[in-house]
């Protein structure tokens, strides 16, 4: 089961190779990790997903991302109220036939709403050749947006990880 | 206002701290830091090896319940403290290491004798700290002490880099230490001790098992109140050895792999375990889904972590092992009646007591039970790894928290001698021996010359069987008696001894092996006793890995 934990660091050097080394030292592999400041400037958040083959594993590497000293507080955000977002940028190779297709595509999913609210998709760049379109949404959509496009030459997809916040 | 140096400023620190002595190394990147011990009043002493200068730390630390200091230059000798920070690591030992380090800008540079310090330490400290600015070190070493010696005890690894010692800021010691996302939980749940006294006046065959968490909290009278009160036997770890005294009727020595029959049947016939400060170790439990399948079990720890990592718990209490247990009492209204179980329990005592052939032969055992003798039970113990260690746990009959200083977690050979160094530096009124193998002994064995020149009369009694003997009997049971480079030709120690200036004695004969005893507590210097034992002697009784904690082999046969 996938698990979103968000987690409260100190803004130092090397908490970053800490947290990973948890995860690592038992081969658990990260499936996405967002760091940055929060309102508070001596404190980052990190918010990490990971996959839990063992669920008594994952809550032991909690136990222990909470005994790392540079760890204020860890939140698991699976079994709670909470919105999830991820930012991707994909950069597709466009021409006059297609390009239709994608305005359709993106249009489509900017007007749609989901339960956990609206989506956000538009083009950051049109060029004669190619597009770079913006999406800003949960994983089950952009899961979907991604798989409409895939009879199109896809050049690059840029995923920021997630971050959630709780409601 | 007083502008010191960074070097000044860490001699200053450890004052502050309370530190009396360090042990260490000097080289390039810690010259500024060796400039001011030349005439400070802290105390250094030169180790050989950087290894035996982390150990002596450690055993220091165990001995005095203070925190362990050791020194060291950057490159090789950081990766020389490594094996010794794990060690302190693994048996929750209060330490703070300071290593030197390259100048800042060359940090990354693969500059001579750089190592990433921070990094290969990561995993093994409690926590780490690089210091690059000089208005940051009186704060970082007084958390460091404060993160060493609080909750869970540990090492705390300081890498300093030679121009931060080298730069100069006013000294400004704070007054407080607070770590706003480190607070150990020391009171336990209130509900939970409610619960736990409950299950306690609901028992009828209890056992309490106990573990390092005693020693490091200093709750051995309070174990004592507990066991006495609900009339519970009480079997210990490896770690928790000295916390309750060997001779009470109520003691069943220690469990597991090499423990007693006795404490394992205890066990594993419970119906209620109070686990105080014990982890629930692979060699403890045996296997897993076998251990102890009727009781139900109460677990007290400093550490979250700790608790329901190997095994399922219906009480679990995070907390201080002292406050927790007398508040634990405090809630006992009525004693529970354990008379069948007691005698259940001493049947056990009856049908398997320790053992071993006590015939004309020099065995192992009988010179640790000579030393017990000859010191009335009161020396401080340090043991090496293997054979000697485990008949060590067995024969002596440890009493005094504090007296047992052996590598638990790690099973470091050749933490013995240098951490009976460090306990005689703690201890200096105190016997100290070092029960030692012959293979062990030579891991480390270059401390004799710190030994004999700081006048630390540690006396060494190896177990000399000619092999590397825990291995070999291993190789005996399991491998056909194959018995792969494990067979020792080992140094003369006694000449060895003399070289260094030591005393050596050489004993072949069991009627031998009183008199050499005394002789060595009786002498003021360095002694090294040769105790030529049988070859193939085992430790019994033995749970092999992976087994069920009653399926012990006994060695009969
Ligand atoms: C540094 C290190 N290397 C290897 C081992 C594996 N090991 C455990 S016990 C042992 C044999 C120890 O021999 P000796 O010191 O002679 O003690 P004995 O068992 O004979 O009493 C070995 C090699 C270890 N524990 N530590
Ligand atoms: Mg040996």
């Amino acid at each position: 089961m996938k698990h979103t934990i968000s987690i409260l660091v100190e803004n130092k050097f090397g908490v970053l190779a800490r947290v990973a080394g948890l995860f690592s030292a038992r081969g658990y592999n990260i499936d996405s990790l967002t760091v940055s400041e929060t309102q508070d400037k001596t404190i980052s958040r990190m918010t990490v997903v990971v996959n839990a083959e063992d669920e008594k594993i994952l809550e032991q590497i909690k136990k222990q991302l909470n005994k790392l000293i540079d760890i204020i507080t860890i939140v698991d955000y699976t079994k709670k109220e909470y919105i999830e977002r991820e930012l991707v940028f994909i950069k597709i190779a466009a021409d006059k036939n297609t390009l239709p297709f994608i305005k359709k595509v993106v249009d489509k999913a900017a007007k749609s709403s989901s339960a956990s609210g609206l989506a956000c998709a538009r083009f950051l760049e049109k060029k004669s050749d190619s597009v770079i379109v913006e999406l800003v949404d949960d994983q089950e959509r952009i899961k979907n947006f991604l798989s409409e496009l895939k009879d199109l030459k896809v050049i690059e997809v840029v995923r920021s990880g997630r971050i959630a916040i709780a409601k | 206002m007083a502008i010191m140096t960074g070097a000044q400023i860490l001699i200053e620190s450890l004052l502050k701290e309370g530190v009396e002595v360090m042990f260490g190394y000097p080289g390039g990147v810690v010259l500024p830091i060796f400039d001011v011990l030349y005439d400070s009043k802290l105390k250094f002493i030169l180790t050989r090896h950087e290894q035996g200068a982390a150990h002596a730390a450690d055993g220091y630390a165990r001995v005095t319940g203070k925190v362990g200091v050791c020194l060291s230059t950057s490159g090789p000798g950081a990766t020389n403290l490594v094996t010794g920070i794990a060690n302190a690591y693994m048996d929750s030992i209060p330490m703070v290491a300071i290593t030197g380090q390259v100048k800042t800008f060359l940090i990354g540079n693969d500059a001579f004798q750089e190592s990433d310090v921070t990094g290969i330490t990561r995993s093994i400290t409690k926590h780490n700290y690089l210091v690059k600015d000089v208005t940051e070190l009186a704060k970082t070493i007084r958390e460091a002490f404060y993160i060493a010696s609080t909750g869970r005890p540990g090492p705390v690894v300081i890498d300093l880099p030679v121009d931060v010692q080298q730069a100069r800021t006013e000294f400004i010691w704070p007054k407080t230490v607070e770590i706003r996302s480190y607070q150990p939980t020391l009171e336990g749940h209130a509900g939970q001790i409610k619960k736990a006294a409950k299950l306690i006046e609901r028992s009828t065959r209890p056992v309490i098992y106990v573990g390092g968490g005693i020693i490091t909290s200093g709750a051995s009278g309070e174990l004592m109140a507990m066991a006495e009160k609900i009339q519970s036997p009480v079997t210990m770890t490896f770690m928790g050895l000295g916390s309750f005294p060997m001779t009470h009727p109520l003691c069943l020595g220690m469990l597991g792999m090499h423990g007693t029959a006795y404490a394992n049947h205890a066990i594993m016939g419970s119906d209620l375990i109070l686990a105080v400060g014990a982890r629930f170790d692979d060699r403890v439990t045996g296997r897993i889904d076998a251990f102890a399948p009727r009781a139900k079990i109460i677990h007290v720890d400093i550490d979250p972590t700790s608790i329901s990592k190997n095994i399922r718990v219906d009480v679990p209490i995070v907390g201080d092992a002292k406050k927790v247990l007398s508040e634990i009492f405090r809630f006992i209204r009525k004693s529970p009646d354990t008379g069948k179980w007691l005698y259940t329990v001493e049947k056990w005592k009856q049908d398997h007591p320790l053992f071993y052939k006590r015939d004309e032969k020099l065995r192992p055992q009988y010179v640790i039970e000579q030393i017990y003798e000859a010191t009335n039970g009161e020396a401080v113990i340090a043991t090496e790894v293997g054979q000697n260690q485990m008949w060590s746990c067995q024969w002596y009959k440890h009493s005094i928290p504090r007296h047992w200083i052996s590598s638990g977690g790690l099973g470091t050979m050749g933490f013995g001698f240098p951490a009976a160094i460090g306990a005689q530096v703690g201890a200096p009124g105190k016997i100290v021996f070092d029960i030692a193998g012959d293979g062990s002994i030579q891991m480390n064995i270059q401390e004799l010359s710190t030994a004999v020149n700081n006048k630390l009369p540690v006396k060494i009694a190896i177990l000399n069987n000619g092999y590397l003997g825990m291995v070999r009997q291993w190789q005996e049971l399991f491998y056909k008696k194959r018995y792969s480079s494990t067979p020792l030709k080992n140094p003369d120690f006694v000449k060895l001894a003399e070289a260094y200036g030591a005393k050596g004695i050489r004993i072949a004969k069991k009627e031998d092996v009183a008199a050499a005893i005394k002789e060595a507590i009786a002498t003021p210097n360095v002694v090294v006793m040769d105790f030529v034992v049988e070859p193939e002697e085992n430790v019994y009784p033995m749970v092999p890995a992976g087994e069920a904690l009653n399926r012990m082999m006994d060695g009969m046969a």
